[in-house]
Order: C-alpha cells, then structure tokens, then sequence
C-alpha cells in the first residue's frame, strides 16, 4: 500500500535554531497518527511545512506517491491537506456560514452552503446551526466551524493542533468519534497534542519528536503514557508529590460578586462566592469565556468592587488597586503572557520589575535599582529553569512555555499569602508543566492560599484539594477535589450548578 | 523579490547608523535635485550643512541661531515625548506655548515698568502654570469625560491664536505703541528680559532649560520608576494595568509636563528673541516639536540631536535661499526627503532585509 503522505529527511533552520533536522515518517491513509513532543521539539514548524507556512530546506515530500512540495497553504488545500488550528480564525461578529464562506476559494450561495454544512455537521455527528453568530458560540462549537470549514474541502489529510485544550470533556467525546469516522473512511487525521492519555485512546500510530529530530515511533495503545513521556523528554518524569496537611484558616473569599460584562463578548459575573484556606489549593475548572478572565481581573485589583466583596483574613481588601493588593501578599499570574502578564517588547529584567517592584524592594525613593532588579530576574531564570539567552532578551522573544515558567517563578518568588494564577501551564510542555505544578504545590506547602483556574481536569484533579467549576460566569459550590469523578466534572463545567446540593 | 523579516531585537548598530545613513541619502538626492534646478550641488549641501557653523562670513549670525531656533523646539519636544511614549496624543503643544507666553508676559507688564530681581522668575512661573492650564483642558476631558485628546488638544490651539490676536490687539498692547498692535518690548527692559547668557552663542535661559529638560527627561526615562511606567503603558496598557499603573494619573502628569515646557518655551520666545507679544508671535514650534520628538525616537538624546539638526537645516535654507537663489519650495522638499529618509530607514533598526527567489505556486 502506498502511504499517504511521506515525509523523508525533512529539514529546517532559523537563525540560532534548528526547528527540525532529518525528520521522516509516513502517514498511511485512515490513519491517526499522532505528531508527540515538547514545546520547540519542532512539531509546529514541521505541520506548517506540510501545509505550505514554512518551506523546507531540505528533504522531500511525497503526497500518495506524487512529489508534494505546496508553496502556499492554497496549494497544500487543493492537494487535500487541511489543517484546524489552535488559535480559531472566525470573526465574531459573522454568523459560522459567513466565516465559513470567507475562507474558500468560490463560495457558494448562502443557501446551498448552509444546506452543506447542515449536511455535513449532522453526517459527522457535529451538531451546529449555520445561522448562527460566532460570538455567541462555546470554544467547542467555535472549532466545530473550523472543522467543518475543513471538511467541506473533502480533505485527504487532516491536521489537528491541540484540539482538546479548550474543551470539555464531553465535548472531546463528540470530536472523538467525529475523527474515528473520519478515519474510517479514509482520511488521515495527523493529531499533535500533549495529552499522552488521549493519544492512547484515538491514535493508531505516533511519532515522537525532540529538539527537532525524530526520536521513536510507537504504537500509542501498546505502550504506557509514561513510556511516551520519557521518550519526549528523554528523562523519566516525577509526578508532582505533596504531603498531606490539614488546611488552615480561611485567607480569601469572594462573598457575592456580581460585575457586569465590559463588553458585548465579555461575561458577566453573577453572584460568585468560594473562599480558599491557607495551605490550600483550589482548582477552578471551566472552559475559557466563561468569566475566567474577569474573576483574576477582580481579584488581582485591576477591577475593583465593593470593599466587602473580598476579604483577606476578614479585612476587606475589594476596593483596592494592584499595588496595594500586592503589597498585602495577594498576586497573581494572567492567562495572556504576552501583552497581560508581560509587556512584549519589554526585556525580562523589565518585566520582572511589572510586579515585584514593592515586595521585592526593587526601587528607592522612586528610582529603580536595575542592578538588584536584574538579579532577581536571574534568579527566576535559574530557579524556574527559564531557557533564554540572559535578563536582556525581550519577552517577546521566548517560547510560551519559557515566558509561563517566567511569570509564574515571578509571582512565586515574592512569597505571596494569596496566588492566583489562570491557565498556568498553557501550552507548556510536559516536563515543564510538572515543575509549575510543582512549586504550586510547594507554596501551598508552605501555608499560601492557591487558586488555580485552568480548563486542563486533569491538571486540576492533580493539585487541587478543592474543585468547582465556572459557568457562564455563575461559580459552582467546591467539593472535594479527590471525591469526584470525571462525569460529575462534566456536569459541573457545563452547568447543572445544583447538582452540588443534590449529590452532597 | 525584497522581503522584510521581523528581528527578534531592534539592531543596536542600525539605530545609530540609520539617521546617519539617512542623512548622506539626503545630501545625494538632494544635490541631485539642485543639480536639475542648475545649481551647484556640491555648493548648496555645504551652504545648507557647513556655513551655518563654519564659514567666517555667516557663522556670526548663523551659529547663535542655532541654539535660538533649536532651544523651544528641544525643550517643547520633550515634554511631548514623555506623553507619546505613553500613548498620549498632545498635538496642541502650539496652543500651550501661545497661553505659556500670554501669561508670562501678562505678569512681566503686570508690574510694569519695575525691574525687581523676582519678576522674570516669576514670569517663567506664569509661563509654566499657563501652559499647564491649557494642556489640563484635555488631559481632564479625557479622563473624565472620555474624549480624544488629539482632537481637543488641537482645536485649543485655534483658540489660542484667537486669544493671542485679541492680547496683541486689545489688553496687552503697548499704551506708548501708537495704537500699532503687539504688547511693549519685554527683552529691551531689564527686568522682564530673558538675556543672552554667553555673548555670541544664542545661550539665553530657554536653551539653559531644554539642556536640563534633556538630562532629567533621560534621568527619569532610563532610571525612575515613573519612566518605567511611561514605557510600560504605551507598550503594553492591559499590562501596566495589571503592574498598578493609574491611567488616568499618567494621563494628566504627562499633559502637565508637557503643558508646562511648552508654556516655558513660550515665555522664554516672548521675553527673548521675539521680544513681545504680536499677532504673529507663533511661527510653528509647537507642531514642528512633533516631528522633532518622533525623528529623535523619543528618546532624549535623540531628541537633542534632532532638535538640532532640524533647526541646521531651517538656518540652512534660508541661507541656501539668499546667497544661491535655490526657491523656498526646493528648501523643503529638501527638508521633506531628510524626513523622508529618516523615517524610512528606521525600518532597518527592526526588519531586516531579504532576498527572495519567488516560488512558482
């Protein structure tokens, strides 16, 4: 049998990098096969020279035994290869027919396309009305636009980025057997994500990459996620440890906030209430949009409320500014690193001084001191294991992985009583993401309040003592984090918020 | 086929090298367009760049020139700078300098014909605290009621003129000035005048002034937590919102600042070369200041520099006008290609340019 797509000795270079050396493999067709590695292992530059971004150096390419060499992603689409990013294009403000017309080559009639995607959202087992706006969409049914937008193409490769990171559970079900159909008639379906338990269930073969170059090939059903994961990584991996402890007092509580959306595709939040112990971490799961970015912009101060509204140790701590929430130990690390958590064009000395200015006493009477600001962005580089050429670079020039590592070691550097963090291992590698964990867990150790909000269940389950869940921006009650099982999740994050009482 | 690459990091050695570059294109562009005029390039780029400073015949009153016409726009430039690097759009430095210079020369008349030691200081005062006042009109607009300040900042320089005209016409003109318009002569009365500090040079107490503006602006953008967060909020505003910087505090400190260098610019014009309040006292420094501000980079040295230049080039022309005959529309499209080339290449600090093979599709 012919493969269909065969990829031999592949190679890329940036300047001071090298994306992908030698890379070979093949993808046969009703395939899934998955592309595994950490990040800048080189799986993003390798995808993107099969979809026509990024040209090859060297090496060769074979589509079903034809030379395949796409100058641009048009020519790699009208060779059958599609590919659903992680980042969604769609406009907002367009209905999914509208964005979905925008993307092709000669749209046809409104009519006739919303009868075709009718058509193909219900033979895919993909339920989505094409009359409705984008904005008004969940993350799963935004990426059900994207896929459909790349079925209509008939493709005979499909490329999936991270599909899974911004969905639920139940909703991975869904795009499970979407794909599984897909693949049995015929399409190969090649799947990058770092979910190792996942690529178990779904994928028929899987090719490892590291530094660039390709490291193993396995049969992901036959071996453990923790062999993958050595492979990756090329050590084994610890699994982040905690000691068990009786929490503490009661540091944090949000008693009864409600703010209304700032704007039209913001939530609003509707009477949320939780408090968090010291010495205790509690985990806030829910898919993205649903008022995530609002509840950390209220509690690091950048909204502020009622002074009631949130107490620190009982003091009323809600109509305070981000300096003095800092100055009384309650920091915290956005989701968006780039633009939020750090300036961009800023360099990491000068991103270490955005939030560690007071507690770190990195100013006189109002004049920095660079030199000891330097060396504490130093010592997050060495204790956080930051990979970057020195304190100067601009933060714009890390990897997402290096520049999460960055925040989070600023934040936890300053020994806060309270941290909140959002989607702390976002697009972070694996062996990374355990060390982010892990000082999380450390610093509960330690007697600090931890809040994590993250859409990553499997994250949460790991380190967090207490679960609830966010849903269009209402706040389940917290349970339990070790009691619950992945259903009862399921139906705390889409929603069923009395399920608590009922169970309990 | 030319392409642009993004550098990771600006090029140190291109944000040097770029005006420098930029001004050698000029100097060929523009002899070759003296050269179409049937002029003497070589002449006119030395009468332009050499002359003013160096030559015996001119540089008497060319090189103090120098220094007047750099003083207001360095001085004015700066101030704006600290705004523009916090995304803080003052265009109507002209106006502030315009209420600057009323105020000030309305306290030196004020205790007319007195010749106490505190008068002048307290004119620069009122010079300063006028151009404040006028600069707090949209920096208070915008925080509080939400409005453009480009927009309001500018039309205010329009109201400005309006009420220049009426001082020159009406409350502030010279009882002894045969009804003519224009207030009395503040530099020739000891007193209110703002002297030439060192004979010669075109030193007077504005030049002292930007010089200093230069230092602390440099000071308080390189070491002070205040120029941290000027840089921060202009980069990165949900960011510096997140880092605690105060918004709207920035917005009406960085207005003020440069509200009252513009108001002490214009005070030490009034009190100083102009002498005295006429219709036609503002010749332009205000927005020329913005140009200085964005060709020195916003930096302050830059700033310096430009601030310079640009007054080199303006001494320059005029001379290049008188001694060559070269036509005042050739004097700035000359002045035009020097911005022209400046801005340009600037795209070499942060691209860096690529040769590609196109690949048939």
């Amino acid at each position: 049998m012919t493969a269909l797509l065969e990829i031999s000795g592949l190679c890329k270079a940036y300047p001071g990098v090298v994306a992908n050396d030698d890379v070979s493999f093949a993808i046969q067709p009703g395939e899934v096969h998955a592309l595994l590695g950490e990040n800048g292992a080189g799986k993003s530059t390798l995808v993107k020279m099969i979809y026509g971004l990024v040209k090859p150096d060297h090496g060769t390419m074979r589509l079903r035994g034809a030379p395949y060499a796409p100058a641009e992603p048009r020519a790699a689409r009208a060779a059958g290869v599609a590919m659903v990013f992680q980042h969604f294009s769609l406009f907002e403000a367009l209905s999914v027919a509208e964005n979905i017309a925008l993307g092709m080559e000669d749209p046809p009639k409104p009519r006739d396309l919303a009868a075709r995607i009718s058509a193909v959202s219900q033979a895919y087992g993909l339920p989505l009305d094409p009359f409705r706006l984008v904005g008004d969409l969940s993350a799963g049914e935004r990426q059900r636009v994207e896929i459909i937008r790349c079925l209509l193409q008939d493709p005979k490769l499909l490329i999936m980025d991270e599909p899974t990171s911004v969905l639920t559970p139940q909703e991975v079900e869904i795009l499970f057997h979407t794909l599984r159909k897909l693949a049995a008639e015929g399409t190969a379906i090649l799947y990058i994500s770092h979910k190792l338990e996942e690529i178990r269930t779904l994928c028929d073969a899987a090719t490892i990459l590291r530094l660039g170059r390709k490291v193993g090939e396995c049969t992901p059903a036959a071996v453990t996620a923790a062999h993958m994961a050595e492979l990756m990584v090329g050590k084994s991996l610890a699994q982040p440890a905690r000691a068990a402890q009786a929490p503490g007092a009661v540091l944090l509580a949000i008693n009864g906030l409600n703010l209304p959306a700032t704007s039209s595709f913001g939530t609003s939040l509707r009477d949320v209430r939780f408090s968090v112990r010291a010495g205790e971490i509690l985990g806030i799961g829910g898919v993205a949009g649903n008022g995530q970015d609002e509840l950390l912009s209220v509690l690091s101060g950048e909204i502020t409320t009622a002074p009631d509204t949130i107490t620190l140790a009982g003091a009323p701590i809600g109509a305070l500014g981000p300096h003095a929430r800092r100055e009384k130990g309650v920091l915290c690390a956005p989701e968006e690193r780039l633009g939020h958590a750090a300036a961009p064009d800023m360099s990491l000395t000068e991103n270490a001084l955005l939030t560690a200015r007071i507690r770190r006493g990195l100013d006189q009477g109002g004049f920095v001191d660079w030199a000891r600001t330097r060396e504490f962005a130093q010592e997050i580089i060495t204790r956080f294991d930051v990979r970057t050429p020195g304190t100067e670079v601009v933060a714009r020039a890390l990897s997402g992985g290096n520049l999460q590592k960055f925040v989070i070691g600023r934040e936890i550097l300053q020994a806060p009583s309270v941290l909140v963090v959002n989607q702390p291992t976002w697009g972070v590698d694996a062996s990374a993401a355990a060390a982010i964990r892990q000082a999380l867990l450390d610093l509960a150790q330690g007697g600090a309040a931890v809040i994590v909000i993250s859409q990553d269940l499997d994250e949460l389950l790991e380190i967090a003592d207490r679960f609830c869940a966010l849903n269009e921006g209402r706040m389940s009650s917290a349970r339990d984090a070790r009691a619950l099982s992945m259903e009862e999740i399921g139906l705390m994050l889409g929603g069923a918020h009395d399920m608590a009482e009922v169970v309990a | 086929m030319i392409a642009l690459e993004k550098r990771p990091q600006p090029a140190r050695g291109w944000v040097i090298g770029a005006p420098l570059l930029a001004v050698v294109l000029t100097m060929i562009a523009g002899g070759i367009m003296f050269a179409a005029l049937g002029k003497d390039p070589v002449g006119a780029i030395r009468i332009i760049f050499w002359d003013p400073l160096f030559s015996e015949q001119f540089s008497g009153y060319s090189r103090p020139q120098l220094l007047v016409k750099a003083g207001p726009l360095i001085l004015i430039a700066i101030g704006l700078s600290l705004g523009f690097r916090a995304g803080i759009w003052n265009i109507g430095a002209e106006g502030q300098y315009i209420v600057g210079a009323l105020c000030g020369a309305a306290f030196g008349l004020a205790f007319w014909p007195s010749t106490h030691p505190l008068i002048f200081p307290g004119m620069v005062l009122a010079g300063l605290l006028g151009g404040v006042l006028w600069a707090m009109i949209p920096a208070l607009l915008r925080v509080y009621a939400r409005t453009n300040e480009i927009l309001v900042s500018l039309l205010l320089v329009y109201v400005a003129e309006a009420m220049l005209a009426s001082a020159a016409t009406g409350w502030l003109r010279n009882p002894e000035g045969a009804g003519f318009p224009g207030s009395r002569n503040l530099a020739r009365h000891a007193g209110t005048d703002n002297p030439e500090l060192i004979a010669g040079t075109g030193m007077h107490w504005g030049v002292l002034a930007a010089f200093v503006a230069v230092i602390m602006a440099y000071v308080i953008m390189t070491r002070h937590v205040l120029g941290y967060q000027i840089r921060l909020a202009g980069q990165a505003p949900r960011a510096a919102r997140f880092g605690g910087v105060n918004a709207g505090r920035l917005v009406i400190l960085c207005m003020g600042v440069s509200g009252a260098l513009a108001g002490m610019a214009g005070l030490f014009e009034v009190a100083g070369p102009a002498g005295r309040i006429s219709i036609d006292f503002n010749v332009g420094y205000g927005f020329t200041a913005i140009i200085v501000a964005f060709l020195g980079r916003l930096n302050p040295i830059g700033i310096l520099l430009a601030g310079l230049l640009l007054a080199l080039t303006f001494i320059g022309g005029e001379l290049a006008q008188l001694m060559l005959g070269i036509p005042a529309p050739a004097i700035q499209a000359f002045q035009g290609m020097l911005l022209f080339f400046l801005l340009a290449l600037d795209v070499l600090a942060n691209y860096r340019v690529k040769l590609k093979r196109r690949v048939a599709a």
